[in-house]
């Protein structure tokens, strides 16, 4: 067994766990955070993406024992207090979503995204960063006008930003 | 329309959930107790079990216990079932071999159940899993669906031939009669690819039992609970239905592989009373490609006869189909009646003779897959429309309008009786939207690239709601295909309403409220849709064949009928005046000419209160529940167009306009219909362009992850044109037809008739991979004979 020492969605947490405990099984099994999902196992899907350090990682591509002393932060800590983050709601109000399985993944890699090339991002660009992202239900269309909106949106919420 | 009712684009109550990471899945549930599952599955696609060793397993740690099919039988644990019954066009019933959870004495696919451990944790069940020891007799494997039939080897000993049925549809005299005075033939042989389902969620279960009160139940990936019970009870015998409860929570889609009843979940329920825990199965990405149904698979010889004006008088089909090494749920109506019955497509043709042989394969089953049966028609006769009218020199589009339907209803010479629709107007708008009248200079400026670019048509029609129960019945359905709903007002006026649909995407609890919201004029935020579990709802048919819209919602505004026929009673009395002279309008009730009315909610606490009138006069309350059975099919229809430009030195394609015009009728919520069909185009290009499940030789899935089996990505799509078109539906309440899978049965043919005009010949099969195109165009600049013509 080993120890780990984290911080989840800004709570301290401390475990100690197989060492061969995936991130993604960390976050589902022991701290029943379970809206990171897993949706395959070979690191195709992205529907288990987490932010480690503010950056999009695969959580079912981390080992937990690697978060040790790290920051994560799931879907479940997306939003500051009860307010939904912009990239949240612009998933809903653009459809983004059916099923809801993929949109963890595909906020937390759009919020990643939206850090990386900023908050205007073309059609062109936002396909081409989703290719680590599956979704069956969508055909992409409205999660493509989401993040788009989503990241403008961002854009005009500075303070948001910062809680993430 | 208010801002909520019917026809606004509502934004969905359930997302609220859904994007903070609260939604519940099966694999988010954990019951105290619970132990886990792990499948042993075998290895071969073909063999005989001569032995299976299992001591050393099961004394491993942690090890609850290990189960094979000698157990189940047993335990008198009845087979999985194929619940439709074909015939043969001699009258003998479908050949269908026995289907264990576990296998019993043989394994006849890659993936198939041999054993199953439970254990306290997953890593200790799959160690001990590695410790069983299984001898195996290879026999060789039947693999090809073109050369299973008559076959060395059988699959099953009921069908020494390894064929299920030879069924068919139609007259065959008329089709021989039409042909022979046809001016012109046009004949294609065609390949629909298997595919593989793959929603994002991996199915899962999980078994538990009360001891106390004898009662099972069963968490499940299911678009179906209550079948799910009916079929665990009545067929495969695990309890009583009053002692099995179902549930189905949040589903993360489904596209058909969730409506059947599988090996896992029936091993589940089943051990959670042996081992005396809850056991719960996920599968993984690679069990879903082994063992979840796959879709398509059919090898189609098809012949089109037309006269000197270009008219079509004839069809002549005849596909094999394979169903894979067992008949799924209901595998066998797929390319039967779901198939050969939309030949017609959107056409007047007079004779139409379609013969399928049913096959089984080594090769995981087959069942209904997002349009199940209508892709394949669809793609039949769109392809060879498109052909017919390139070989008789005539323009796509005005080839199909000379053969629509115009007058309607229709009857077609395979069964189906058309109810309403104006294809020409769909024809229009998406030649319109599409900028079909500059596709030339397009080309043009494409080819000065170097680059060829193509359109391509489809013109699909699909039947939905499946349908009258009778009729299905004659068919040979074993259920009948209704749906339920129940509408509970609560006496503050908050409504409950339980369905017998279920949603796993589609967006019920919004589209759903919507409707009850229009009718009874409340906010659609006090109103809740309850679904998927048996506990609370008493029955329902489920959701697939897009009939949640058509059936589920006209099982609603059944119900809501006979509450606002009840509120009229209660108000009647509240208000001191004749039934007769009360009216209902935006959710008051109100006595006629004059000022003195009650709300909705102020008639619900008179139901309850009942000061107003005695228990002989009126029953107290507010609660009414209906049954609806459509009367016919629905007929969505529509027509899509692709434009694609090819890339001859890299084969690769880039779809550059992706333009649908459909007709569903009646739209609740044009934002979810919009996005219904973004996500089956999507679907429809995977299969055309990219998806296709791979066995080898020895029958190893060679394609069984998301590394080998391409599924459609972002960056492979453009933004789709999404038009619509409205015939409202005669045969329902609310005039909807349904729309869950238009762009999966009218996309392939769409994309592969835009890549053979961009290639100038039919030579090339789904999936167009780049590898296939690139061929396909170096044999496109060596122009050679087509075999098709």
């Amino acid at each position: 067994m080993s120890s780990v020492s984290l911080t989840v969605n800004g709570k301290a947490v401390t475990a100690e766990i197989e060492p061969r405990t995936l991130l993604v099984q960390f976050l589902r099994e022991h701290l029943r955070l379970t809206g990171t999902h897993v949706g395959c196992d070979t690191s195709q899907c992205g529907a288990c993406v987490v932010h480690l350090d503010g950056e999009a990682v695969k959580a079912c591509t981390v080992l937990a024992v690697q978060a040790d002393g790290r920051q994560v932060t799931t879907i479940e800590g997306l939003a500051a207090g009860g307010d939904l983050h912009p990239m949240q709601a612009a998933f809903r109000e653009h459809h983004g979503l059916q099923c809801g399985y993929c949109t963890p993944g595909m906020i937390m890699t759009a919020v990643d995204l939206v850090r990386r090339k900023g908050h205007a991002l073309d059609e062109t660009t936002i396909r081409h960063e989703l290719e680590g992202n599956l979704c069956r239900c969508t055909g992409y269309h409205n999660i493509v006008k989401a993040i788009a909106a989503g990241a403008t949106a961002m854009g005009q919420a500075p303070a948001r930003q910062a809680a993430e | 329309m208010t801002a909520s009712g019917i026809g606004a684009p509502v934004r969905r109550k359930e997302d609220q959930r859904f994007i903070t990471g609260k939604g519940r899945y099966v694999d988010d549930f954990n019951r105290p107790g619970q132990a886990h599952a792990y499948f042993l599955r075998s290895p071969h696609a073909h063999a005989t079990i001569r032995s299976i060793d299992a001591a050393a397993a099961r004394a491993m740690p942690g090890v609850l216990g290990v189960f094979t099919g000698e157990d189940l039988a047993a335990d008198k644990v009845g087979n999985l079932i194929c619940g439709w019954m074909i015939h043969s066009k001699d009258g003998s019933p479908m050949k269908a071999g026995p289907h264990p959870a576990l296998a019993q004495g043989k394994v006849r696919y890659v993936g198939d159940h041999v054993a199953v451990v439970v254990a306290e944790s997953l890593a200790k069940a799959r160690d001990a899993a590695e410790a069983i020891t299984v001898e195996y007799d290879l026999l060789p494997a039947v693999v090809e669906t073109a050369k299973a039939q008559g076959a060395a080897t059988a699959v099953h000993e009921v069908a020494p031939d390894n064929v299920v049925f030879n069924w068919h549809l139609g007259d065959k005299g008329a089709v021989d009669s039409a042909f022979a005075r046809a001016k012109h033939v046009t004949t294609l042989d065609l390949v629909n690819n298997r595919l593989v389902p793959n929603p994002i969620e991996p199915r899962a279960a999980i078994g538990e039992y009360d001891e106390a009160e004898e009662q099972f139940t069963l968490y499940t990936t299911s678009q179906n609970p209550h079948v799910a019970r009916l079929v665990l009870s009545a067929f495969i015998g695990i309890a009583p239905e009053n002692k099995l409860r179902v549930v189905a929570p949040d589903v993360g889609g489904g596209f058909g592989s969730k409506i059947f009843i599988y090996a896992e979940e029936t091993v589940c329920v089943w051990a959670a009373k042996k081992v005396g825990r809850p056991v719960k199965w996920t599968s993984d990405r690679t069990e879903a490609f082994l063992a979840d149904a796959h879709g398509r698979d059919h090898v189609t010889h098809a012949e089109m006869a037309l006269d000197e004006n270009g008219r079509i008088l004839g069809l002549r089909v005849h596909t094999v189909a394979n169903l894979g090494a067992y008949l799924s749920t209901f595998a066998s109506s797929v390319p039967t009646y779901l198939y050969a019955p939309l030949l017609s497509g959107q056409y007047n043709i007079p004779a139409i003779y379609c013969e399928v042989d049913g096959v089984y394969t080594n090769t995981a089953p087959v069942d209904a897959y997002r349009g199940a049966g209508r892709p394949e028609a669809t793609f039949v006769i769109e392809r060879l429309v498109e052909v017919a009218a390139r070989q008789t020199g005539q323009d796509p589009a005005r080839f199909r309008r000379r053969n629509y339907i115009k007058s309607f209803p229709h009857q077609t010479p395979v069964i189906m009786n058309y109810d309403v629709g104006d294809y020409g107007a769909s024809l229009d708008k998406a030649l319109e939207a599409a900028d079909y009248k500059h596709f030339p200079k397009r080309r043009r400026e494409s080819a000065r690239r170097g680059k060829l670019r193509g359109i391509g048509f489809s013109s699909y029609i699909e039947a939905c709601g499946i349908a009258p129960s009778q009729a299905v019945g004659a068919l040979g359905a074993g259920v009948g295909l209704w749906e339920s709903a129940e509408v509970r007002v609560n006496p503050t006026g908050s409504i409950e309403v339980l369905t017998g649909s279920h949603s796993h995407g589609q967006g019920h609890e919004t589209t759903f409220a919507q409707l009850v919201a229009d009718r009874l004029g409340v906010p659609i935020e006090s109103v809740n849709i309850v679904h998927g579990d048996t506990d609370k709802v008493q029955f329902g048919m489920g959701t697939y064949g897009s009939r949640s819209g058509a059936v589920g919602m006209s099982a609603i505004a059944k119900a809501l009928d006979k509450v606002i026929a009840k509120g009229r009673k209660v108000a009647a009395y509240a208000l001191e005046a004749g039934e007769g002279d009360i009216e209902f309008k935006d959710g008051r009730f109100s006595v006629a000419g004059t000022d003195r009315s009650l709300a909705f909610g102020e008639v619900a606490l008179q139901a309850y209160i009942a000061h107003k009138f005695t228990g002989a006069e009126l029953e107290p309350g507010l609660k009414e529940g209906a049954f609806y059975d459509p009367t016919n099919f629905t007929f969505p229809a529509g027509m899509h167009i692709c434009e694609l430009e090819v890339d001859p030195d890299t084969g690769h394609v880039t779809i550059e306009r992706f333009t649908a015009v459909d007709d569903f009728g009646t739209i609740i919520n044009p934002m979810i219909v919009e996005g219904q069909v973004h996500g089956g185009i999507a679907q429809g290009v995977g299969q055309a362009l990219f998806e296709g499940a791979v066995y080898d030789a020895e029958g190893q899935l060679v394609t069984a992850s998301f590394m080998d089996y391409r599924m459609p990505r972002a960056a492979d799509l453009p933004s789709f044109e999404v038009g619509m078109t409205v015939t409202p539906c005669p045969s329902n309440p609310l005039g909807i037809k349904g729309c869950g899978e238009a762009g999966a049965i009218a996309a392939p043919a769409a994309v592969m008739n835009a890549l053979t005009d961009a290639l100038g010949h039919e030579n090339i099969a789904m999936p167009a991979t780049p590898l296939a195109v690139w061929r396909a165009a170096q044999r496109a600049r060596q122009p050679q004979p087509i075999a098709a013509e």
